[in-house]
């Protein structure tokens, strides 16, 4: 029975090794622990003044960061995870606003205003093509 | 020439937009749960950890779910109003969150117990699925099992008469909320 | 005794402001001459009371006198003394302050410079500056008065945030200010001159170096923020697109491209209404940015204040100046227009996508700002925009501007031929896409297609900005250049060297978080980590941890890394103090996280290559500016000014 201290302060090493390595905030799969990396910075901490999970130390954030990695070990994709988490939370928590009707105009804006830049340029040069180009003044 | 207002015209939008946005508060977050079932959970009691404290003991009748724990000061403030709605007949069910499980006993000791029983959480996990950020949150589950209401900050009798009842009027059946009686008031 | 004097200054500057506003712009009106020489007079008297104000508040936090509630709610009689003094702006009511002084400062400056501009514009100029300062005095005064006392008086102060205790927080926000407010100056003279009713080449030469030195202010103010919030906040990031952020870039975009047509307003004549709405736009962007940081709209850990009555008086300064102005543009800016043609290969063309590019790009930032805004207030939901959407969205316009800018600044005006240029630009530019095609994959093994795009066009524009100084310096062939041209290729060479460094750094930054013991060693990033735990620290005011960490490469000691958490004595939430290790080709970066018991602790780990470049590069576009800024043309101006109107008038070309 004297083996048994010894094997409960074994136990108890092993236990709080065991917990401060569970603490390691990663993976060691390159891959995975990439996607975490990414995944953690564009969902937003949905009680921060602005912060991603990955950035914030509030409570909720570090709870949120142990769920993405509880679903990406369970084989989860990201947009899974984005679900799974916009579904509880909302899409305020999506950095990276979902493609809906209403955020369409939001995604299609930037583009639309390529096209629209180009026109204004295409009109400014055609009406300045046909000035004259007048003398370089003596310097 | 048109061109020339149109620089004018997109200020006003846009001022407009302030205006209308000044009236709004940015920090208030629409729970995407509220029309949706409840999520399903099990937990061990607070008080009497071999029991079970189930999302099915809800079902066939209104009720509140409670977000709340020892740490948190403005769970006090809620406290005695939550204790006025259990009296009334309005069953609560408590989700203790990241406490202490000893600490969570004395405190329902100490200041009253107005749950029929709370669930013990202590590293937050069952409370994602509600979408819980902090405490006190406090949820409206009609008879059906769906989510009425999410309220985030202590509750009043003033946000209860303001925000709870006209939907539980809306909800309730002849004789499904005694409560209402009580509390309801006009 | 004392804050009551700074009030009255405030409320003295207030008149002065209002005589330095409306006397001088009815005088232009009615064409009398002693109202309008009123302005110069005013405005030095509304300077010498803002300085008295502020000088009152700086005075009363060197004093510890927290019987002012701005000092009890910023400062501490343990806070050392240099950030008792830059406490004055550590909060809303003393940074409104110090907008203010700084908006005075430029007036007195432009004062200055104004004798060789005829008396019915200079006027109309600094009158228009007044109602800007009294605006701005008004709201100071009635919504956020910074000498309202506080009683009873506490014994001691709440203690400026922590965050705040940092020498980024001296330089910032001041460096920031003169660029931001300073955009109040081309507005000036934007609206003085769609007054007047005239605006020509010599309006233009007037206003360039004014717009100069605000834009390479504002250019170092965002990059010092942007430095600060990277080495303090502790996890590495510098751009965040923060609404709060983003308001200070606008007016950066706009003004960039006022910069540019501004060159050719004073060059060929044209482009004029281009340059007057992209001088009120942009001090729009930064009275925007003001009502953002400080009306509670948006969300932003950045944001002074919350308060919606401050919001609504800042919507009503917006709605007078940047919807007057407008008003003003769509009613007088037709009557601008002047002919000039250009060939399709020539520098105007450039400039016209350049104005329209960054045009573009400041509205995709603006949208994606006031998106969530805009929904929410329609009704449709709750949702964010952050920094995955402006990654994707900001590079639209922008990666073809920096391609541009490579072939833009070897054009010539009117019209050159395009063979001549390609001739010119053909090797540089295939030694670019070379190179940035390989060396991403040679140091990193792998490269998105958007990373070499990227590289490659960096590249571009820093082997492009060298062409003509390495001509001349090297090879001393080609006209001497002027200090203009050497700014502009200096300026230029920094938007390539950013551009290097922001792309590296975000696509091959190393980032992981680990566990340790001490006399661990973690193998990460290409380099070996040894713990060797942590100890406590005494600093001034606050207790910190603070760890010992060994950085090598194989197995060679690099340097010892100690970063700390620090807990201050009064605002006790822990602050992470991190330890980076500088070199050109990386910064290898560490924080402490959290303890995990038995000695061990979290500590998070990056390593991010090139990231010096980033502030390297925007430190060059500001230093390109400041040489660009002391060209001959305007020493020579300069001296004219003791000239009357006329003799400098026969005296340019």
């Amino acid at each position: 029975m004297r083996v048994l201290p010894k094997l409960s302060v074994v136990w108890l090493a092993f236990v709080v090794f065991a917990w401060a390595l569970g603490a390691q905030e990663g993976f060691d799969d390159p891959v995975l622990n990439e996607r975490y990396r990414e995944l953690i910075h564009e969902i937003r901490c949905p009680k921060c003044l602005n912060e991603s999970i990955g950035e914030s130390k509030a409570p909720v954030a570090a709870d949120l960061r142990r769920e993405v990695r509880r679903l990406l070990t369970e084989g989860a994709s990201d947009d899974e995870v984005k679900t799974y988490l916009s579904s509880r939370y909302g899409e305020f928590v999506l950095y990276s606003p979902p493609l809906t009707p209403t955020t369409f105009v939001v995604w299609a804006a930037p583009f639309a205003l390529v096209a629209l830049g180009g026109l204004v340029f295409w009109r400014i040069l055609a009406a300045r093509r046909n000035q004259p180009l007048d003398e370089e003044p003596p310097p | 020439m048109v061109k020339y207002i149109v620089p004018l015209a997109i200020f006003v939008i846009i001022a407009a937009f302030f205006a209308v946005g000044l009236r709004m508060n940015p920090n208030y977050v629409p729970s995407p749960l509220v029309g949706k079932q409840m999520p399903t959970f099990s937990l061990p009691s607070v008080t009497d950890p071999q029991n079970l404290v189930s999302s099915e003991a809800l079902a066939g009748r209104v009720s509140l779910v409670n977000v709340w724990g020892t740490w948190c000061v403005e769970c006090r403030h809620e406290h005695a109003f939550l204790l006025e709605l259990a009296r009334a007949g309005l069953p609560i069910y408590g989700l203790n969150v990241r406490d202490d499980r000893a600490a969570a006993i004395d405190w329902l000791a100490r200041l009253g117990n107005p749950y029929v029983s709370s669930g013990f959480d202590p590293e937050g996990k069952a409370v994602i699925d509600w979408g819980v950020t902090g405490a006190p949150e406090t949820f409206l589950i009609g008879s059906d099992g769906t989510i009425l209401h999410k309220h985030i900050s202590p509750l009043t009798l003033g946000i209860w008469q303001r925000d709870f009842v006209p939907l539980l009027r809306e909800h309730c059946g002849p004789a499904d909320c005694p409560f209402l009686a009580a509390l309801g008031g006009r | 005794m004392i804050p009551e004097f700074g009030q009255l200054a405030l409320a003295l500057a207030l008149c002065l402001a209002l005589v330095q506003g409306i006397v001088p712009l009815v005088g232009a009106a009615l064409g009398r001459v002693e109202w309008m020489a009123l302005a110069r007079p005013a405005a030095a008297g509304q300077f010498v009371f803002v300085a008295i104000a502020f000088g009152v508040l700086v005075y009363a936090f060197l004093s510890d006198d927290f019987s002012v509630l701005f000092v009890a709610q910023h400062s501490n009689s343990a806070l050392p003394v240099f950030y008792k003094a830059t406490a004055a702006w550590g909060g809303h009511e003393g940074s409104m302050l110090l907008w203010i002084a700084v908006l005075a400062v430029w007036t007195m400056a432009v004062a200055a410079g104004s004798r060789s501009q005829p008396q019915e514009f200079a006027s109309r100029v600094l009158g228009v500056l007044g109602i800007v300062s009294a605006g701005v005095i008004a709201f100071a005064f009635i919504t956020s008065n910074p000498f309202t006392r506080l009683v009873p008086t506490p014994a001691d102060g709440n203690d400026l945030n922590p965050l705040l205790q940092d020498p980024g927080m001296i330089f910032h926000p001041p460096t920031l200010y003169v660029g931001y407010v300073g955009m109040a100056v081309p507005f000036a003279f934007a609206v003085a001159a769609l007054l007047t009713g005239r605006l020509d080449k010599d309006w233009a030469r007037w206003t360039r170096p004014w717009t100069i030195v605000a834009w390479l202010f504002l250019t170092a103010g965002i990059t010092l923020g942007s430095w600060w919030a990277y080495y303090e906040l502790g996890w590495g990031g510098w751009w965040f697109w923060d609404p709060v952020e983003n308001s200070s870039f606008m007016p950066w975009l706009m003004a960039t491209a006022l910069l540019h047509s501004l060159a050719v307003t004073e060059r060929r004549g044209i482009f004029k209404s281009w340059t007057v709405l992209l001088a009120i736009a942009a001090f729009s962007l930064s009275l925007l940015g003001t009502f953002l940081t400080r009306a509670g709209v948006l969300i932003s850990v950045h944001a002074f204040a919350s308060d919606p009555t401050r919001g609504l008086f800042i919507l009503g300064l917006l709605g007078l100046f940047s919807g007057g102005g407008l008003l003003l543009y769509a009613v007088r800016a037709r009557h601008l227009e002047a002919e000039g043609g250009f060939k399709v290969m020539s520098r105007e063309t450039f400039l016209l996508a350049n104005n329209i590019l960054l045009v573009i790009g400041a509205f995709v930032v603006l949208l994606g700002t006031l998106a969530p805004l805009i929904i929410e207030a329609l009704g449709l939901g709750k949702i964010s925009v952050g920094p995955p959407y402006f990654n994707l969205m900001f590079l639209l316009p922008t990666l073809p501007l920096v391609a541009l800018i490579g072939v833009g600044m070897h054009t010539g005006w009117r019209t050159m031929p395009g063979d001549a240029l390609v001739r010119r630009l053909r090797m540089p530019a295939i030694a670019a896409v070379v190179v940035g095609v390989i060396v991403p994959f040679v140091f990193f093994e792998t490269a998105s297609v958007l990373t070499v795009l990227a590289v490659s066009i960096a590249l571009w524009v820093c082997v492009s900005s060298l062409l003509d100084p390495a001509r001349r310096i090297v090879f001393r062939t080609g006209a001497p250049m002027t200090r203009g041209q050497v700014g502009m290729c200096l300026a230029h060479f920094g938007v390539g060297v950013f551009m290097l460094g922001a792309t590296v750094a975000s696509a091959y930054n190393f980032e992981r978080d680990f566990s340790a013991r001490p006399g661990e060693q973690i193998e990460a990033g290409g380099y070996e980590f040894v713990f060797n735990g942590v100890r406590e620290v005494q600093g001034p005011n606050f207790v910190a941890a603070e760890g010992d960490i060994e950085l090598r490469s194989d197995g060679e000691l690099l340097s010892l890394l100690k970063p700390q958490v620090r807990t201050y004595q009064v605002q006790t939430q822990p602050m992470t103090e991190a330890a980076i290790d500088t070199n050109l080709a990386r910064d290898v970066f560490v924080a402490l996280g959290e303890p995990l018991g038995n000695d061990a602790w979290s500590i998070r780990l990056r390593v991010k290559p090139l990231i010096t470049f980033l502030w390297l590069g925007a430190g060059l576009m500001a230093l390109g500016g400041l040489v660009a800024i002391t060209d001959r043309r305007y020493r020579v101006a300069a001296r004219q000014t003791d000239r009357s109107p006329a003799q400098t008038a026969a005296g340019t070309a």
